[in-house]
């Protein structure tokens, strides 16, 4: 149905399902609670989990498939974040437009970086899409004729006095809230039942509504003829030439559906959030889209969504756990016990969610070379042979 | 019949060693034509000249009417002339079926086709034709299988049905039966002499195994220190003192 096998079509469904039910499942914790801390249902932190989601889907088609692994694609995602906030100020306030120029004006770019840079394989590959992005930054905070265009270190964000041609002049006096044919990105509603309490965010479904159909095309491609090309390339690119295929322009497609995923993404965190700063095309930004995908799972589906989700989780929960909170939890503890133990968590919590992310890196690397997807599936398949066996 | 291949005057240096020198050969379309030779007779290296994969430093190498030297690998294929290598190239990664449906698509769509909606599951006559050639070649029970986790005799059957899958007018096999077990070998002749007849390829085999050899080719070129020493149909070889000498002198 839909172009989809079965499994695909269940999986998909299984997503839209999380994404639906997610500002209750990530709230388990009732309000009051001490373990409240660890609730993730608030917008802000939904709405990046599937803005984040988009990018690594749009990232494992090309490196889950072809095995390019770019160190660039922040470019794309600044790319697309400063063409969204440009379509806010100049055309309308209606989110539309910026989604859609933010991903065409991403693909442009990455049309241009992916030609030069599949010029080379391997780790010349990576180099050159890095080289790419730190120029794209340098140019977008510093050379004078680019910062016109994306403010330079100050960044871009609406103003009261923008042209918005195609709205009507605010009344209110205030800088209008992005918004979809009215309904503004930041409108909620709220719902408490005893306890607990859920917040459904206008911004956040429509997030939602973007990635379930990224997510959608993403599965098309990849069990598409061209998917299974990009398969081909990463197995054995020379066999592939061999074949009849020239998988330059395979690649290279791949390269710019990745890109333009990049900067959908982008445009929809300024959708959110109506301002972009330089940082957005920060290595730093790449590299994260990088672990993402791995640490969900290169090449498999969902992997790089959940990947996407445990990375912001970790960057935004565990980061905020810090000292005096954890002599709470362990007060019940002796004195020289407890003292103990949060010596030796403190340094994993709190500002050091790095290490705790970099030792759960390591962890999958080496012992889950297929992410943590990959290594559901391995563990699903052997309990479902030995029962196999068994009978 | 006219010739489908024609190679004028190949040389090939590496280095110091020539290890093609002089080389003439001419193929008939729709003929077997086997090239023997000691180990380090330069038969791989002819064959990589023909598909792109070197250049020669001087000579022509005609398909058809053709200049295949100086177009790239992919050209060369397209053409219809697809190759079976010495060391297995498969996608190992992928399926059996896969493995076989890349090169149908390629010989279907071309070089590049941006076919990325269209669902795989739609493609059943690609499908249907993959199957029917592992069918032909014994590999119909292990569709799904991963290509690295089979023997190395089946994975030279892979590619001879991923070579077969494209119907091209000239096959290029390099030892195709060599690992084989005696079975797989005779089903492996079985296959190449039906295809042979009823399509009308025209193949290009390397084999040490004399049996397949004079089983299946109507003509025999031996190669030796880079040249063609002897070429003749197999009843004049069997007893030619050149080609005695070559293998014994020549195999150090
Ligand atoms: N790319 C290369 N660079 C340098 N020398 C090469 C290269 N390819 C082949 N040779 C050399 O050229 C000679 C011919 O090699 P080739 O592989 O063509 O022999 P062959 O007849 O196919 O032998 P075999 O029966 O063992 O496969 C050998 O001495 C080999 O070492
Ligand atoms: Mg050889």
């Amino acid at each position: 149905m839909f172009g989809l096998s079965r499994g695909d079509l269940l999986l998909w469904l299984f997503v839209l399902l999380l994404v639906l039910a997610a500002p209750i499942l990530l709230n388990p914790f009732p309000e009051s609670s001490a373990l409240a801390q660890f609730n993730g249902g608030y917008p802000d932190l939904m709405q990046r989990f599937l803005i984040f989601g988009i990018f690594a889907i749009g990232f494992n088609i090309l490196f889950g498939l072809t095995g390019y692994l770019s160190f660039g694609h922040a470019a794309f995602l600044g790319a697309g974040s400063y063409a969204a906030v440009w379509m806010l100020k100049l055309l309308t306030i209606n989110v539309i437009p910026a989604i859609i120029v933010s991903t065409l004006v991403a693909g442009i770019l990455s049309l241009i970086i992916g030609y030069i840079s599949l010029r080379r394989s391997g780790i010349y590959f990576s180099i050159l899409t890095l080289a790419f992005a730190q120029m794209s930054f340098a140019a977008a905070a510093s050379v004078g004729f680019v910062t016109q265009f994306t403010g330079g270190e100050t960044g871009l964000q609406t103003a009261l006095n923008d042209p918005r041609i195609l709205d009507t002049a605010s009344t209110t006096g205030n800088i209008p809230a992005p918004s979809l044919f009215g309904l503004e990105m930041r409108d909620s509603f709220q719902w408490s039942v005893g306890d607990w309490l859920w917040t459904f965010n206008a911004g956040y479904y429509v997030c939602g509504f973007v990635m379930m159909v990224a997510f959608y095309i993403a599965i098309r491609i990849t069990r598409s003829p061209f998917g299974m090309m990009l398969k081909a390339v990463k197995s054995n690119n020379e066999r592939l030439s061999y074949t009849g295929i020239n998988p330059k322009p395979y690649t290279l497609a791949a390269f710019v559906i990745s890109g333009m995923y990049a900067g959908l993404a982008g445009g929809l965190m300024v959708a959110m959030d109506p301002l972009a700063g330089v940082e957005r095309m920060q290595w730093t930004a790449s590299g994260e889209v990088v672990l993402m995908t791995i640490l969900g799972g290169v090449g498999t589906l969902i992997g790089p969504i959940f990947g996407a989700g445990l990375i912001k989780y970790f960057e935004n929960i565990f980061s905020k756990i810090n000292e005096s909170l954890l002599h709470q939890w362990f007060a019940f503890l002796p004195d020289g016990v407890e003292d103990f133990f949060v010596a030796v968590i403190y340094p994993f919590v709190g500002k050091g969610w790095h290490l705790t992310l970099g030792l759960s890196f390591m962890l999958v690397v080496i012992f889950l070379p297929g992410g943590m997807v990959g290594g559901l599936t391995s563990l699903y398949r052997r309990i479902f042979k030995k029962s196999k066996q068994a009978n | 019949m006219g010739s489908a291949l024609e190679v004028r005057g190949v040389n090939k240096r590496f280095g110091g060693l020539q290890a093609l020198n002089d080389v003439n050969l001419t193929v008939e379309e729709g003929r077997i034509h086997a090239i023997i030779g000691p180990n380090g007779a330069g038969k791989s290296t002819l064959l990589n000249c023909f598909v792109g994969r070197l250049k020669p430093d001087s000579g022509t190498v005609m398909f058809h009417g053709q200049n295949l030297l100086g177009i790239l690998p992919y050209q060369v294929n397209q053409v219809g002339v697809s190759r079976v290598f010495q060391t297995p190239e498969i996608f190992a990664d992928l399926t059996v079926l896969e493995n076989v449906m890349i090169p149908a698509l390629a010989h279907r769509d071309g070089i590049f086709e941006m076919n990325a909606m269209k669902p795989l599951l739609k493609e059943t006559d690609i499908r249907k034709k993959a199957v029917d050639v592992l069918e032909d070649i014994g590999l119909h029970d292990k569709l799904d299988m991963t290509a690295s986790s089979m023997s190395r005799g089946d994975k030279r059957r892979l590619e001879m049905a991923m070579g077969l899958v494209q119907e091209p007018k000239l096959l290029l096999l390099d030892e195709p039966t060599a690992g084989m077990s005696r079975a797989d070998t005779n089903n492996t002749i079985e296959v190449l002499k039906h295809i042979s007849k009823s399509r009308a390829i025209t193949m290009i085999i390397i084999e040490h195994d004399m049996h397949v050899v004079f089983t299946l080719a109507d003509r025999i070129s031996v190669l030796a220190q880079g040249t063609v020493i002897v070429e003749d149909q197999p009843e004049n070889i069997k007893g030619n003192k050149k080609v005695q000498e070559a293998y014994l002198g020549g195999a150090h």
